[in-house]
């Protein structure tokens, strides 16, 4: 609860013009706080009176946080492959162990996977938590969730990280549910406060307009889930050496309600939107499937991938894995080129994080140009196929 | 079939800015919508409804101008709304807010399917449909692109993945989130609209739902928001001039690193 102290409040009114969510008002030379109060604090810091205090209830007993150390990464294994993100997860990962002085350790839970952990190692881990079984040959997230909440409750880690993919953002807010742990989701900055230790946990929130960090003091572990392609992936050296640590899981935790009927991969999603440096996104302005060819032919040339607006897939000219936005995916690649998309703001905020943005759009005062790095205004069915051509001849 | 949608009240994406200079959230005129991510949830409940008979159920926990969605819900066929409100469950992130929904839920009734959206725009952490089914001991299967079928007291259907889909059965009760593609939201009917404003949505307070104080709202959340800031602005920007192949050329030497 927020509470004003009625004999200190000056009603100076800072607190109110603070407030972003317009939860006070001076009233009678007092604040007064309404419903739509968040507990945010902003507040209390600018309150020169030191009227304002937040009071939390009884709260949660503060857990022996010494008992918790190490750093974990999920190693997330399908259609056999370890999904790259987890190598950027381990370059990350044994970035905060040292920091910390702990080991760094991948769990791998899957069947048929013991050849993977070599990699695994030679990316920085210290230890790898194998768990083979057939149960795990599919991704079912009752089964994963136990086998990783098991192995969490058994070897306590101080800091468990998963890849913000369909599978990470799925089965880890279970874990932590059941475990009584915090989790931050989508993260994209990791650092360790000097000192006490504690993970801070960078993300965009309303959909990048606004950067959040958040920490958790009183529990453990300290979970958060990692976008792809915003960390650099681990060089691997071979010549590191570290453990293998098989575990058996009881088979009580292996059986399933979830029953995976069929796995189907579709032939044009076989790349992820979210896990590729370069994109080139058409909306509106491609006029159709052949509007798509070109800009298919660009991202060819650039070793990148065909993303999409809303309104592209609503017209039925790409499918949804391809939309980029609110209601879609959130990318973040190194280069994003928008071509006849015109940047409503449904759609910035899945893609302004990217580090560097090209539009394309023959309406100089479409919004995408105040977002974009750089601009070309035009026709795109003229600069769409030169900038093909330039760059097919450049790499002669 | 008894269904529940889980929907949240979610500030307008367009308005949420930070103000550069006071680093504070500029307010002005912030509209609140329903979360799209629910509509979807809530359509699939209202047509799961038809197909199958029994009753759609839409719950939110937020402040009380939180009931604008579920009249909303309402208007769009659901059968009724209840909203848990209560100053005490400020500040929650999404460990307490699944707890909450939880014992909501379990104060309200009982349901052989939970919907929720695949995400809730504000905050984009997607991780309270997993919670609340982890609470609830359901099974569950997140970004449902498509409800197959229901038989034999289960549940087929497609859940989206990363590189395509799969074809995933659970037995009912069951909690699925459910993505965009799933289906078309309708607009509300005249008749559902009258019937939203002459509703009565019900008000279930901590105490109500025999929640207990360490684990609703700011005391009960692990996670705390200890800084907000702006995202770091692009560096210097260009807007080229010229024709449309003088640009192209302007580009290409900006781009070399990526060439
Ligand atoms: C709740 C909600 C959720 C949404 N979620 C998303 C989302 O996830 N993702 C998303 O993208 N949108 C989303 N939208 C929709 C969004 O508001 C826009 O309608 C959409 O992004 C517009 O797509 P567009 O830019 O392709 O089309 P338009 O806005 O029609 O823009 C087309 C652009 O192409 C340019 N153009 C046309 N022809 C040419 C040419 N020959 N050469 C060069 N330029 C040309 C035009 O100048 C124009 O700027 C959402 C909307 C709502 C209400
Ligand atoms: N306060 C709330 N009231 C009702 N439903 C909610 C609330 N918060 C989240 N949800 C549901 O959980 C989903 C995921 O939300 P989130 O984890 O916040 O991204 C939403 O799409 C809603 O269906």
């Amino acid at each position: 609860m927020l509470r004003v102290d009625a004999e200190q409040c000056i009603g100076c009114g800072a607190c109110e013009e603070q407030c972003a969510f317009g939860a006070i008002v001076v009233k009678d030379g007092c604040a007064v706080v309404g419903d739509s109060c968040t507990l945010c604090g902003s507040c209390v810091d600018v309150c020169e009176a030191e009227a304002l205090h937040i009071e939390e209830g009884p709260g949660r007993e503060a857990a022996d946080l010494s008992a918790w150390q190490g750093i974990w990464v999920f190693a997330e294994f399908r259609h056999g492959q370890v999904a790259p993100v987890t190598y950027e997860l381990l370059g990350v990962g044994r970035r905060l162990a040292d920091q910390r002085g702990v080991p760094l350790s991948a769990v791998l839970p899957g069947s048929g996977v013991r050849g993977e952990c070599d990699a695994l190692i030679a990316a920085g881990a210290d230890t790898v938590y194998l768990v083979d079984d057939p149960a795990l040959v599919q991704y079912r997230e009752d089964v994963y969730g136990r086998v990783l909440e098991e192995l969490i409750r058994c070897y306590q880690p101080e800091v468990v990280l998963a890849g913000a993919t369909a599978i990470g953002r799925s089965v880890i807010p279970q874990v932590a549910t059941r475990l009584g742990a915090g989790l931050t989701a989508d993260c994209t900055g990791l650092d360790i406060r000097p000192g006490d230790g504690t993970l801070l946990q960078t993300r965009p929130a309303f959909g990048g307009n606004i950067m959040a960090t958040i920490e958790c003091p009183d529990t453990r572990p300290q979970m958060a889930t990692v976008r792809p392609k915003v960390m650099a992936p681990a060089e691997p050296d071979p010549d590191r050496s570290g453990e293998v640590v098989e575990v058996e899981i009881a088979p009580e935790h292996l059986s399933s309600r979830v029953e995976v009927l069929e796995t189907v991969v579709s032939e044009s999603e076989q790349v992820n939107i979210q896990e590729v440096e370069v994109l080139v996104a058409g909306g509106r302005g491609l006029e159709g499937e052949k509007g798509f060819a070109l800009i298919r032919e660009l991202a060819e040339e650039l070793g990148g991938a065909v993303a999409a607006s809303r309104a592209a897939v609503d017209a039925g000219w790409i499918s949804y894995p391809h939309q980029v936005g609110q209601t879609g995916k959130t990318v973040c690649p190194k280069l994003y080129i928008a071509c006849g998309i015109s940047g409503a703001i449904q759609h910035a905020v899945g893609m302004q994080s990217a580090e560097v943005v090209v539009a394309i759009n023959r309406d100089e005062n479409a919004p995408i140009f105040n977002i974009a790095t750089y601009g070309l205004v035009g026709d795109l069915f003229e600069v769409v196929p030169l900038l093909a051509r330039k760059i097919q001849e450049m790499k002669k | 079939m008894e269904l529940l949608v889980c929907i949240k009240q979610v500030p307008d994406a367009k308005d949420v800015r930070l103000d550069p200079r006071t680093n504070t959230l500029a307010r002005e005129g912030v509209e609140s919508i329903m979360n799209p991510f629910d509509r979807h949830a809530l359509e699939e409940a209202v047509r799961l409804k038809e197909a199958h008979g029994g009753t759609v159920t839409a719950l939110s926990m937020g402040p009380p101008q939180a009931e604008a969605v579920l009249r909303e819900a309402i208007a769009c066929g659901a059968d009724r709304g209840v909203l848990v409100s209560d100053r005490a469950f400020a500040g929650a992130d999404t460990w307490a807010t699944s707890y909450t929904l939880a014992r909501a839920i379990d104060t309200i009734g009982s349901f052989d399917l939970i919907l929720c959206g695949k995400q809730a725009i504000d905050g984009d952490t997607a991780q309270v449909g997993p919670g609340l089914a982890a609470r609830m001991n359901l099974p569950y299967v997140t970004c449902v692109q498509k409800t197959r079928d229901v038989v034999d007291g289960g549940i087929e259907v497609e859940r989206m993945m990363d590189d395509g889909y799969d074809v995933v059965r659970l037995p009912l009760p069951a909690l699925l989130t459910v993505v965009k593609d799933i289906n078309e939201p309708r607009v509300p009917s005249l008749k559902g609209k009258m019937k939203a404003r002459k509703a009565d949505i019900p008000v279930l307070s901590a105490a109500d739902i025999g929640a207990e104080e360490a684990c609703i709202g700011l005391a009960g959340s692990p996670t705390r928001v200890v800084n907000v800031f702006s995202p770091e602005p692009r560096g210097d920007r260009k807007i080229f001039t010229g024709t449309a192949e003088e640009q192209v050329d302007q580009l290409i030497e900006h781009l070399r690193d990526f060439l």
